[in-house]
């Protein structure tokens, strides 16, 4: 009985099958793999045209319109948006969309400039740190140095670091930048090292090395594309985060100068007006801001699918 | 002995940091004394630079401030003659640290349960739902949050009170305008490890052994998904109950948050230094906190190679 069951269930496989390891398509490589599954992600699609948009208005929206973002026209002042005015006038009579195109030149600047140093040192100082933490007294000693390093990079006032930078170079831009990244990548440091301190300890990441993998693989290939949802997300919120520390720093004097505009300065400016019913003059640059960090989202989590097996269909 | 270690660890961090602080501040122009030079004659301004050893050289000023720090004595402030920095911070900080703390207790409570929502409902309406709410959350700041709820809440239906400090009631609307964009990140972290996890193999096993789905959430889930919120709350936390400038401003709030920014400007010497000193005290000692909650949260995690 058993025999004859074994028999039908295990019979010699027809000899013209046999090859059945044969590899039916080229393999392409996570990069590609990767692109033509974000390719095929709808809402991905979605997010990636609408950060294009942005940015080629950011470049060309001020030369559509025959206004320069800091002409002024006291007779046009508060007016809503209208065919003339697309996005409608401020209390000096600038041109709104010309201001918000402008300003997109520099939040955008300023926001993508932070993500990217988010994502370099953030990352890097958190992988490496949470990875050779507890691993031997060498490995322990990197993650102090490291973790003590972003304490004390987060504990000196920034305000103070800003200034200075302003003393020694000149103010502008630049300077922000610059000041806004020393700190800005601290959180982005401790939230990966928690995850790779979680993920580490995985069956899969012992199989590795195990196996003889070296370690920035083990970390490049295994552990940070398991936390990419996560880098992701960060990252969706150090663009506005840091669009918004600018126009802080402009609240204090110490951001971009009138007359050149930023979102941040502009939400800033809006402060007084809401309340009168001047909506435009907060929806359009809030609106922007919320349209970057959906684009973001959207083409991240695209990537984040694609880069996920699990999550492919 | 590891907490010893630890422990040495943290003055050391907070004395790298006051040194550094106190080198930048050195370094950037500027005078307290500088609006009182113009009126007042020489010799009373040379008193008053006395007065802070602002007189001695910076070498020996750093010492002297050293040996205070070491007594937590903060020094007397500029701006305000008759209180020292100790006292400032005393009279501040309650404020200052209830508003953060309930914020930080909204944040976590209403993000963690949207995130956990979002994730359950992935791609349908409640998860799309979240995912506006969270974007805009965050690109409507505080600063300009505040001033709509004060113009809702207080001046159109006059259900809350606002521009002085006492009551519960006070702190409500703050409370709100802090929170929101906290919970939001706090609702997208949630949200996405969240699903990460309920994708695992102990999850469709706990569901086949016929666990309750609430309880496959709560315990399987949220434990495992919770940690990129418990590191992302660690540095938030100390900068919320440090005080904010804006919402302390724009509500009235007799708290912290002015100092940090006011010394700056006033070149308040002992000021810069004493808030630089108790915003790192609090700093390394959460951050210790949240590496110990680690353990707790996911006893896999090995924090050095004796196992701690």
């Amino acid at each position: 009985m058993v025999k004859t069951a074994n028999d039908q269930l295990f019979r010699p496989l027809d000899p013209a099958k046999q090859q059945t390891d044969v590899i039916e398509r080229p393999s392409l490589g996570i990069w590609k793999e990767t692109f033509l599954s974000v390719i095929k992600n709808k809402l991905a699609v979605l997010g990636l045209v609408l950060l294009l948009a942005i940015i080629f208005l950011a470049l060309l929206g001020p030369a559509m319109v025959p206004y320069s973002a800091s002409q002024q026209s006291l007779t046009n002042t508060n007016q809503p948006p209208s065919a003339e005015h697309w996005f409608g006038t401020d209390d000096l009579g600038r041109d709104m969309w010309s201001r918000t195109w402008q300003g997109a030149r520099v939040s955008l600047t300023i926001g993508f400039v932070a993500a990217f140093v988010d994502l370099i040192l953030g990352v890097i100082v958190g992988g490496v740190s949470g990875y050779m933490a507890g691993r031997g007294k060498l490995g322990d000693r990197v993650d102090n140095v490291l973790m003590r390093i972003v304490e004390v990079l987060y504990g000196i006032p920034y305000l103070l670091v800003v200034i200075l930078l302003m003393v020694i170079m000149e103010p502008g831009i630049t300077t922000i930048i610059i000041a806004l990244s020393i700190t800005g990548w601290v959180g982005m440091a401790r939230i990966i090292r928690g995850q790779i301190l979680q993920l580490k300890s995985q069956e899969y990441v012992l199989a590795a090395e195990k196996l003889g993998t070296s370690h920035p693989k083990i970390i490049t290939r295994h552990l940070l594309p398991n936390t990419m949802g996560i880098i992701i997300i960060n990252l969706t919120f150090t663009i506005p985060t840091a669009i918004f520390a600018e126009a802080f720093l402009s609240f204090l004097g110490l951001g971009v100068q009138a007359p050149f505009a930023s979102w941040g300065t502009m939400t800033n400016d809006a402060l007084g007006v809401i309340l009168s019913g001047q909506w435009w003059r907060l929806f359009f640059p809030a609106f922007m801001i919320a349209m970057t960090m959906f684009a973001f989202n959207a083409f991240g989590d695209g990537i984040q699918d694609a880069l996920d097996p699990r999550a492919r269909k | 002995m590891y907490i010893v270690k630890r422990f040495i660890t943290m003055l050391v961090t907070i004395w790298v940091i006051a040194s550094l602080t106190f080198l930048i501040m050195k370094l950037i122009p500027g005078d307290p004394f500088a609006s009182d030079a113009d009126v007042l004659p020489e010799e009373v301004v040379e008193n008053m630079r006395a007065k802070y050893n602002l007189d001695e050289p910076i070498p020996v000023q750093y010492v002297l401030y050293l040996k205070n720090l070491a007594m937590l004595d903060l020094g007397p402030s500029i701006q305000s003659e008759t209180r020292t920095v100790n006292d400032l911070l005393a009279a501040g900080f309650p404020a200052s640290a209830t508003l953060g703390i309930q914020a930080i207790i909204v944040a976590l409570i209403f993000g963690l349960l949207l995130g956990i929502i979002a994730a359950l409902n992935h791609n349908k309406f409640l998860d799309y739902a979240s995912m506006v709410f969270a974007i805009v959350g965050i690109s409507v700041p505080s600063f300009i949050l505040a001033p709509l709820l004060i113009n809702f809440f207080a001046v159109k239906w006059g259900i809350l009170p606002v521009a002085s400090w006492g009551s519960f009631q006070h702190s409500v609307l703050p409370t709100l305008a802090l929170a929101v964009t906290p919970l939001a990140v706090v609702a997208r972290f949630m949200r996405s490890s969240m699903l990460e996890v309920m994708n695992q193999n102990y999850i469709k096993t706990a569901d086949a052994k016929g666990l309750s789905s609430f309880k496959i959430v709560v315990s399987h889930g949220i434990r495992n998904a919770i940690l990129p919120v418990v590191s992302f709350i660690g540095p938030l936390f100390v900068a919320l109950i440090t005080g904010t400038f804006v919402i302390e401003k724009i509500f009235a709030i007799p708290g912290i948050g002015k100092y940090f920014v006011d010394s700056i400007f006033n070149r308040d010497y002992p000021v810069i230094m004493g808030t630089t000193v108790f915003f790192s005290t609090i700093l390394v000692v959460t951050l210790f906190l949240i590496d110990i909650s680690y353990r707790f949260i996911d006893p896999r995690i090995k924090l050095t190679s004796k196992g701690d």
